[in-house]
């Protein structure tokens, strides 16, 4: 059953005097654990927990002809399938729009964070490159999927060993991988979405807020010292003003390095 | 926990899964959860054996909320069209709620009365092969103010009510809340303030969890008393 006004109603009121139901203050995560290297068939992959919300994201390599206008470079491809068994909600079937949003945002970060050096990543120029495909799937959704999602394919990605190409047949050899990592560079990207309910903002919501929030600004940042900013998605019908988006970006920021601590620490950099 | 286990083991109890034969032979009549297929009796839910005398029945541990009639039930109103209104009630088939089980008179625009999104304390009138009437004509029933909803499993609502209503009464006194418990697993809370209704929604998850206990009403009560200190 969908969310009712009443709920509604209490966790607009509970948010105006500053608190959540989880007793978290406002701009706190929840608990967050990472696992590395869950699934043995693929060439990377990760686990993410988010409170109850819990992802798993696969890296998976293969050949491909390169696009014409990137010759030289390799692909990339997010696919996320939301599936019946972690929520109710949702249902088997061609992706939703949820899911096709979800694996666009965390492409979209991932992408344009210049995380994946694609250039290393060619076989043949204009004839063959390496073809990375991230695979998204919830186990349980309890809310905040856009985040847990781009967590773990960043972790996936690091995670990921090469596969091992046979240069006579031209065809990479399944199960067989070799020592070296992905082609990385040290951008690492992260998602970090922001929450509209009422006056207030939140991060990290459960399903209930989620439901309850009237806008949502999700957005990739990257770099060490000096973050930046690579991708930003609006959703929700709610309008945003100067402030509320001022204060997101310097919220994202300090979030984005707590979160990059976590990254850091579950692969072992 | 070494005394949940030690009680756990005294009245240990089978667990059927749909397809697995649970007993032999003709003495045996099949109950709720089951079904004969010649000589054999056969689980069609996933819960707890229970044989007492002939009978044979399964106690479900999971599974979607079946309508019976004469349940109280909490709704959520989906739409409103000119004879009623469509309603959510957890159920695997559509639920109505006409205009004519209302206990006032309506005239005009229906969602005045009942909006999309509110929620309705109602009763099972009928339950027919194309859906599920409901009715409010009776006290106690209608729609719900302020609050909270929480959502548990269906299965469990007897422990969260427990014997003769000691623990649904216990969870009221201890957190000055009301509280309403529909036969789906659609559970309403309202107290004075959010801290109380979310102590309430706490110890009803706490029951939930612990369901398989035996003297969980005990178990509540020490639950609530640590909570205090």
């Amino acid at each position: 059953m969908e969310i009712s006004n009443l709920t509604k109603q209490r966790i607009l009121d509970y948010l105006n005097e500053g608190k959540r139901f989880d007793s978290r203050n406002l701009e706190d995560f929840r608990k967050i654990e990472i696992e590395i290297g869950v699934s043995k068939n693929a060439e990377g992959s990760a686990r993410v927990k988010f409170g109850n919300t819990e992802v798993i994201a696969g890296v998976k390599i293969a050949t491909a002809e390169p696009y014409t206008d990137h010759e030289g470079e390799g692909t990339l491809m997010t696919t996320c399938e939301l599936l019946p068994l972690s929520s109710p909600r949702f249902e088997s079937g061609p992706p939703s729009i949820e899911a096709i949003e979800i694996a666009r945002i965390v492409d979209r970060g991932v992408r344009e964070s210049g995380f994946i050096d694609f250039g290393k990543l060619c076989i043949k120029e204009g004839e063959k490159v390496y073809s990375i495909m991230l695979d998204i799937y919830p186990l349980n959704e309890d809310g905040n999927m856009i985040d847990a999602a781009a967590l773990a394919c960043v972790v996936a990605l690091k995670n990921a060993k090469m596969p091992k190409y046979d240069e006579k047949t031209g065809k990479i050899e399944f199960g067989k991988l070799t020592n070296k990592p992905i082609p990385l560079t040290d951008k690492t990207p992260l998602t970090i979405t922001f929450h509209k309910i009422g006056k207030k903002i939140i991060v990290d919501p459960t399903r209930e807020e989620e439901d309850t929030s009237e806008a949502r600004v999700s957005m990739a940042l990257f770099g060490k010292k000096e973050v930046m900013i690579t991708a930003m998605q609006k959703g929700g019908e709610a309008d945003l003003t100067e402030e509320e988006l001022e204060k997101m970006l310097d919220l994202g920021v300090e979030k984005f390095k707590e979160l990059s601590k976590l990254v850091y620490k579950a692969v072992g950099e | 926990m070494n005394e949940e286990k030690s009680m756990n083991e005294e009245n240990k109890r089978e667990i059927g899964i749909p397809g697995e034969i649970i007993v032999k032979g003709s003495d045996y009549l099949p109950g709720e959860g089951t079904r004969r297929n010649g000589e054999e009796i056969l689980a069609t839910k996933f819960g707890l054996i229970d044989i007492s005398g002939r009978l044979v029945k399964i106690i479900p541990l999971s599974g979607i909320y079946m309508p019976r009639p004469g349940n109280v039930v909490i709704g959520r109103v989906l739409d409103a069209n000119f004879s009623g209104w469509m309603m959510d009630i957890n159920a695997p088939y559509s639920s109505f709620l006409p205009v004519v089980e209302c206990p006032r008179f309506i005239k005009g625009d229906l969602t005045e009365f009942l909006a999309i999104g509110d929620m309705v304390v109602c009763k099972v009138d009928n339950v027919k092969p194309k859906g599920v009437d409901l009715t409010i004509k009776l006290r106690g029933l209608g729609k719900l103010e302020n609050g909270m909803i929480i959502f548990i499993n269906s299965n469990k609502v007897p422990r969260v009510i427990g014997r003769e209503g000691s623990m649904i009464k216990m969870i009221k006194d201890e957190t000055k809340c009301d509280v309403v418990v529909g036969q789906n697993g659609v559970i309403w809370i309202s107290g004075s303030n959010v801290e109380d209704e979310l102590k309430a929604k706490e110890a009803i998850i706490f029951v939930v969890e612990k369901s398989f206990v035996e003297g969980l009403t005990e178990k509540v009560k020490e639950w609530f008393d640590g909570r205090k200190k």
